[in-house]
């Protein structure tokens, strides 16, 4: 359902932490998880927005899977770490 | 991902006379949210929170004991697990899901920095659900971080029971492909029930 997919986009850090941290964090789809309490969880961890999180949510809804954070690998393993504690399905990988 | 299944209007099968009372939820209150439960309910909770802090703490014990039993001691104060590999257990697999896709070798050494920690956070979760729930039921208030604690618990239970329904699909609708008399009829009820609670208490938070 919902519109056509297209590339999952880069959350707004802006080019330059992009370029000098290649690293994401990916949160799958599953069909557990609810969406709201996707988009609660996305506010907590991230503290973003209602708005920016529900478009998140509703990206790994919708295409499978979202790109949720991005910077050092490191940075990116403790937002994996903490995602699974919440019962999310994340991964971390090189944003190529 | 879900919506709340009893939001959707197909939900008849549940909160029908014959299975009265499971339908307790959370409502706001002022630095939290409060619900009260009838000492079934609460038995059904308080039991599957248990069994997956037990599955979760359980493994954790036995993983590769003998040779690695001194080293474990240090590993377990340093917070690093044996385990380098994804757990067998598909509901475990689900707990505790690798983190690189594609990349054993890294998913491995992540798995052995932050598993124990993750099951510990598990275990903790849990904790916090049968503390605040008396085996008796009555009236529960929780503090806001005692929700976030109860919402992780009660996902975890959700997540271990959709592996058991063998819940794959979102669009799938269990309630009509059962048949009446399958024993996982009355575990789909209850992983329905829990998602009503989970969405009352991110109410309740809102």
């Amino acid at each position: 359902m919902g519109a056509a997919p297209v590339e999952v986009e880069q959350p707004a850090t802006g080019q330059e932490a992009k370029l000098d941290a290649p690293w994401v964090t990916v949160v799958w789809n599953d069909p557990v998880n609810l969406m709201n309490y996707v988009t609660y969880v996305f506010q907590k961890v991230f503290g973003y927005p209602k708005a920016k999180a529900e478009k998140l949510m509703l990206d790994v809804h919708h295409k499978g899977k979202a790109v949720v954070s991005s910077g050092t690998r490191e940075a990116m393993e403790r937002d994996a770490e903490t995602l699974h504690g919440y019962g999310l399905w994340a991964t971390v990988s090189h944003d190529s | 991902m879900t919506w709340d299944p009893l939001d959707e209007g197909n939900g008849g099968s549940r909160g029908e006379p014959g299975e009265p009372g499971l339908a307790a939820s959370f409502r706001p209150v002022p630095g939290g949210a409060a619900a009260f439960f009838e000492p079934p309910q609460a038995g059904v909770i308080r039991s599957l929170v248990s069994q997956v802090a037990e599955l979760v703490s359980a493994d954790a014990e036995t993983g590769e004991a003998g040779e690695a039993a001194q080293a474990g001691n240090l590993e377990a104060e340093l917070g690093l697990s044996s385990h380098a590999e994804a757990p067998d257990d598909p509901v475990l697999a689900r707990l505790l899901p690798d983190a690189y896709s594609g990349d054993p070798e890294a998913a491995a050494e992540f798995r052995r920095y932050t598993e124990e920690t993750l099951r510990s956070g598990k275990v903790a979760s849990a904790q916090v659900v049968l503390e605040s729930l008396p085996s008796a039921g009555g009236e529960v208030r929780l503090s806001e971080p005692e929700c976030q604690q109860w919402l992780r618990a009660l996902n975890d239970v959700r997540l271990a029971l959709s592996v058991r329904l063998g819940i794959t699909d979102e669009d799938d609708d269990l309630t009509e492909s059962l048949a009446v008399d399958d024993p996982r009829s009355a575990y789909l009820w209850v992983y329905q029930w829990l998602a009503y609670l989970q969405d009352s208490i991110l109410d309740a938070l809102a």
